[in-house]
């Protein structure tokens, strides 16, 4: 045994290897552009690093002008959902690893919500849709007793919908929403979810009438887009699905 | 005193920020699944069966205007070409069929979604068998064996 420690001198530094990998951007300027641009970039990067990594790389030693948001880089917060090859994901949760670098990779805004620059979408028709479901608690009096129970199994009836951070992946991976922008969209839908299996939720008939409408889930084609595109793995499809049944039974 | 009086003491309200919306050059394909491709292939066979429908009926409904010119066009479905067409319509309603059962599942069926992808490749199964069982069939009758 103590040889064994004795044998084990300081390596050098190990140099962790690197590798170069060309990110294609699709850039917009709407200052400068009349319409959106590709442009590439070779960026140097690690196994570990992700392609929140390559864009702050670039945007920090490269072009300083590459725009796009971000706050926490770790999945919570979601700001940074784009399109990776083709495929909507979250910057932060993609791994470099994972793609095939020998081609380069795309990278662009989402799609079906106007681009405002470079990777940036105007967010707030998202963001109307979703607070139009009344994305609250909206209970009565209490009934007896000083709070509302839940039981364990109450409370996994809508465990999966509770984990949405608003990415709008879903939403803007969805061709019924890039050609039809009226529609509520996935993330509006898992959201009333969310509130319409709640056990203490007494709201759940107005929100079925509000996703009833022409624009709501009867727009759902079933593509299945939306729960490949959640970085929560949600199962978005499945909660359209329980809210379609909700709305014919008239009850969650 | 007006009731938005507050709202004077803030700027001028500003026209909001033009965004142009930009054309070009397009984005890459969406790259969605077999839900999508599925959604997909769905549309195009169900607007193209509706289409036959309507010549269909169309044609059909001559028979009360004029039984020769009734004829004449149903003469024409036996011709070669229109025998290859109904290869590639029977090919589109099976199709559309198939998969139309598959969504019904994915609606009505509590476990439809999880298994949406299995269902899919069902459907092509059953496709690939039914044509399979038709296509000869209809080439020998077409080119008569
Ligand atoms: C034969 C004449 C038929 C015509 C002309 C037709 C046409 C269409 C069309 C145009 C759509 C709209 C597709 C979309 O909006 O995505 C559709 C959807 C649908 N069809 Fe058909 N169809 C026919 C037969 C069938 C059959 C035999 C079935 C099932 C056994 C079926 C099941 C469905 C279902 C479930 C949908 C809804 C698809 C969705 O939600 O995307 N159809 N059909
Ligand atoms: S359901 Fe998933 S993809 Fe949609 S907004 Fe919520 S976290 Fe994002
Ligand atoms: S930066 Fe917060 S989710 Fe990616």
């Amino acid at each position: 045994m103590s040889t064994a420690v004795a044998e084990n001198k300081p390596a050098a530094a190990e140099v962790v290897p690197t590798f170069t990998a060309t990110l294609m951007i699709r850039r917009f300027d709407p200052e400068v552009d009349e319409e959106p641009r590709w442009e590439d970039f070779d960026v140097e990067l690690y196994e570990t690093d992700r392609i929140l990594d390559a864009l702050h790389k670039i945007k920090w030693e490269m072009d300083g002008s590459l725009t796009f948001r971000r706050s926490c880089a770790h999945g919570v917060c979601g700001s940074d959902a784009m399109r990776i090859n083709g495929r909507n994901r979250l910057a932060c949760k993609t791994l470099i690893k994972d793609l095939d670098i020998s081609k380069p990779i795309y990278v662009e805004a989402i799609k079906g919500l106007p681009l405002e620059k470079d990777l940036i979408v105007d967010m707030e028709p998202f963001f109307d849709s979703f607070k139009e479901v009344n994305p609250f608690l909206m209970a009565g009096p209490v009934k007896g007793g000083k709070e509302r129970k839940q039981s364990p199994v109450e409370r996994a009836r809508f465990d999966d919908t509770t984990k949405c951070i608003l990415c709008a992946a879903c939403t803007s991976s969805c061709p019924v929403f890039w050609t039809d922008g009226q529609y509520f969209g996935p993330a509006a839908i898992v959201n009333a979810h969310r509130f319409i299996f709640d056990s203490r939720d007494e709201g759940a008939g107005v929100r079925l009438d509000i996703l009833n409408d022409k624009e709501g889930v009867w727009r759902c084609r079933t593509t299945f887009n939306c729960t490949d595109a959640c970085p929560r793995g949600i199962q978005v499809t499945q909660a359209i699905a329980e809210v379609k049944q909700a709305i014919i039974k008239g009850k969650p | 005193m007006p009731e938005k009086s507050a709202s004077n003491l803030v700027a001028e309200p500003q026209s909001p920020p033009k965004i142009r919306s930009p054309k070009r050059p397009a984005g890459t394909l969406y790259r969605g699944k077999e839900g999508m491709w599925s959604w997909v292939l769905h549309r195009i066979t169900g607007v193209a069966i509706y289409f036959f429908l309507l010549v269909h009926i169309l044609d059909t409904a001559l028979v009360r205007v004029s039984p020769e010119a009734y004829n004449a066009v149903i003469d024409t479905y036996k011709t070669p070409l229109m025998g290859l067409g109904e290869i590639a319509l029977v090919a589109a309603i099976a199709f559309h069929a198939f998969n139309g059962l598959r969504i019904i599942l994915i609606d009505f069926w509590a476990f439809g979604a999880k298994h949406q992808r299995t269902m899919f490749w069902v459907v092509i199964g059953l496709w690939v068998v039914l044509l399979a069982a038709f296509i000869p069939r209809q080439l020998m009758h077409i080119f008569g064996g």
